[in-house]
């Protein structure tokens, strides 16, 4: 009865109108997510040059007491690059460029390392610092668990450094960590704490009886005093 | 597994976009052709129509229902109103039969059978070239029926035209939120009009002309949405139907959430069934937008509300699952979730400017139905209350639907 044309036109136009769409949302994802890239490069060449000009001033001053160097030579921005990667990693998707930076990271964090040690060795002071190794290959809820646990420590005592590793990173230089403290994929999380070495979960308790016992920090805040910002 | 969760997520996202933008585009080609009347409108002749009320335990709103009637602006002579009691329980009985007094009034008391019984009643009774129904729990504007009569009179191919529906006195949030539900339908049913799609001939106020009944046959049960059936079936035979979008009904509406839920149930059970029903139409160019647009579309909404439900219950739930992991591991210390922000993590997946996309689009769809329903303040923040209510709960009544009609189907399908 009725004359019932289709307007084949408009179904392409819109079509059309939708494809568009689509590709505007991909182009101002993948422009934002790149921003976001070069952000995290930003951040890393600051650390790096941080780092740099640290072991370059650590030359210099060799001569001159531990008590200038100790508190300036640590980049700050370390904690931050790597809540950033890893929120890359799980929201931008594991592309190359977030496995890249992580490497980079992962060298980044193993520099700072050694030259806290070097400061330390110098100096004979104890540097808090612990080394966290943790997978993001398997699903391990150990290893959430874990990393809530020393961001608490982190957030409670600012001296303290923690390096972490994924065990599954693809750098020599990771993996000559992983050898020269016999870490094996099957006892992660694991930690390492002034040359000794904790396979396994340790709980926030332990930890912090233990760290404090040995390193005799500072806390910064109180535990319940959690909403002020420490920035 | 992940990924053709994903591909499935890409393309429903693709499909919900292209909806709201195939409506969009659809008002932009028609927008001039969008008035609302104000003045009184002449008829070159005013035809006789018949209107049934059928009630079924309606003692509070019937009386309401047929003043509304016969106060419609339209020769009283013209217009024959059939109150057809369907076997009520209440007072409904002596409400109407008050009525009998009115020389234009008849009222027919039969044995409970469903609404469509009642309707088929009227119809076997009623000797008018047109026919609507009129549910007892809604009252017309005066001016609506000459407004849909004009219609057909511009148009002799029109057969059927349907009112634009509004809620009447909205008082609890549910059905403030139900308002705007409404308002949003006044525009994409204009949209399906100016398509020649329209899927449902609502209970309030469409009127017929009588040949759809001689030719096609009368109501049918049809999953207890007989007013959804019979424009399927007119679309199937190519009879034309109308939207008149200043054609004002109220209707009272569920104020609670459990009575919203089980209406809405009815609704899309039935969507899905007649859809079932008479899936032999899909796709099939001779019949049109409504093969191509309309239940792909009904289709696909139902789908994509629900799998984005899905996705949000798994992201609640990882959520809690998080936090269980926090508790285990650091106690109630949440100190560390301070909340520092940083524009750094803010989602920019192409999801989310789609998402931004298909909001604006619907946005707009309920503001320009807001105009069309002359509702006073169009930029009302009642309407936030539609976003929570139908967020939350719709996708409930979608998968429930879904449910029902899976384990109805299931013999058949042995």
């Amino acid at each position: 009865m009725s004359s019932n044309n289709i307007d084949w036109k408009k179904y392409l136009i819109v079509f059309l109108i939708t494809t568009g769409l689509f590709f505007t949302a991909i182009y101002l994802s993948n422009y934002f997510g790149g921003k976001k890239i070069n952000q995290l490069k930003t951040i890393q060449d600051q650390i790096a040059i941080d780092i740099l000009s640290s072991e370059t001033q650590f030359s210099l001053l060799s001569e001159l007491s531990c008590k200038n160097i100790s508190d300036s030579v640590f980049s700050k921005e370390l904690a931050e690059l790597g809540s950033k990667l890893e929120w890359s990693q799980e929201n931008l998707g594991a592309t190359e460029e977030v496995s890249y930076l992580k490497k980079y990271y992962s060298l980044l964090q193993i520099k700072d390392y050694l030259l806290a040690k070097k400061i330390s060795a110098r100096c004979g002071t104890k540097s808090a610092f612990i080394l966290y190794f943790y997978t993001t290959a398997a699903n391990c809820t150990l290893c959430e668990e874990e990393s809530l646990v020393l961001s608490t420590l982190r957030a409670k005592y600012p001296e303290l450094r923690v390096y972490s590793f994924d065990y599954s990173t693809d750098l020599s230089a990771v993996t000559s960590m992983l050898q020269i403290y016999k870490i094996k994929d099957t006892a992660l999380p694991a930690l390492v704490i002034d040359d000794s070495v904790f396979s396994g979960f340790q709980t926030l308790e332990n930890l912090e009886a233990y760290i404090k016992g040995i390193f005799k920090l500072q806390e910064v805040k109180p535990s319940t005093n959690t909403n002020t910002k420490s920035l | 597994m992940t990924s053709i969760l994903n591909v499935i997520f890409y393309v429903l996202t693709f499909l919900s976009v292209y909806v709201q933008v195939f409506f969009f585009v659809t008002f932009l080609e028609n927008r001039k052709k969008i008035v609302i009347r104000n003045g009184k409108i002449k008829l070159a002749s005013y035809p006789s129509v018949t209107i049934v009320v059928p009630c079924w335990n309606e003692e509070e709103t019937v009386a309401k229902t047929v003043h509304s009637l016969l106060d419609l602006d339209y020769p009283k002579d013209k217009i024959k109103i059939f109150l057809i009691n369907d076997g009520s329980t209440d007072d409904t009985k002596n409400v109407i039969n008050k009525f009998t007094e009115f020389p234009n009034i008849k009222v027919f008391h039969k044995e409970n059978g469903g609404k469509f019984t009642a309707l088929n009643l009227g119809l076997e009774k009623s000797e008018t070239d047109f026919f609507g129904c009129l549910d007892a729990d809604s009252f017309v504007d005066s001016d609506a029926l000459v407004r849909i009569m004009s219609y057909f009179e511009k148009d002799s191919m029109t057969m059927a035209v349907a009112p634009a529906v509004v809620v009447h006195n909205p008082i609890s949030i549910v059905q403030m939120a139900q308002q705007t539900d409404y308002n949003m339908g006044i525009f994409f049913k204009k949209m399906l009009g100016f398509l020649g799609a329209i899927n449902v001939t609502p209970g309030p106020f469409t009127i017929f002309r009588k040949k759809v009944f001689n030719d096609l046959g009368p109501y049918k049960h049809a999953h207890s949405t007989e007013d959804m059936e019979i424009a399927y079936r007119m679309q199937k035979h190519n009879y034309k139907i109308e939207n008149c979008n200043d054609a004002f009904v109220y209707t009272n509406t569920p104020e609670t959430i459990k009575k919203l839920y089980k209406q809405r149930l009815r609704w899309i059970y039935g969507f899905l069934n007649n859809t079932l029903d008479y899936r032999s139409v899909l796709f099939k160019k001779k019949y049109g937008n409504f093969a191509f647009f309309t239940l792909p579309m009904g289709v696909i909404s139902i789908f994509s509300v629900s799998y984005l439900f899905g996705k949000i219950v798994y992201n609640v739930g990882h959520f809690f699952y998080f936090k269980v992991l926090q508790w285990r591991a650091i106690g109630f210390d949440f100190g560390i979730s301070n909340f520092n922000f940083d524009p750094f993590f803010i989602n920019t997946e192409s999801f989310v400017f789609l998402l931004v996309v298909v909001y604006v689009l619907v946005m707009f769809a309920i503001l320009f139905g807001r105009k069309m329903a002359q509702e006073k303040n169009v930029f009302s923040l009642s309407v936030l209350y539609f976003f929570p209510i139908f967020g939350i709960i719709a996708p409930l009544w979608f998968l429930k639907a879904i449910y029902n009609t899976i384990l109805s189907r299931k013999p058949s399908w042995r």
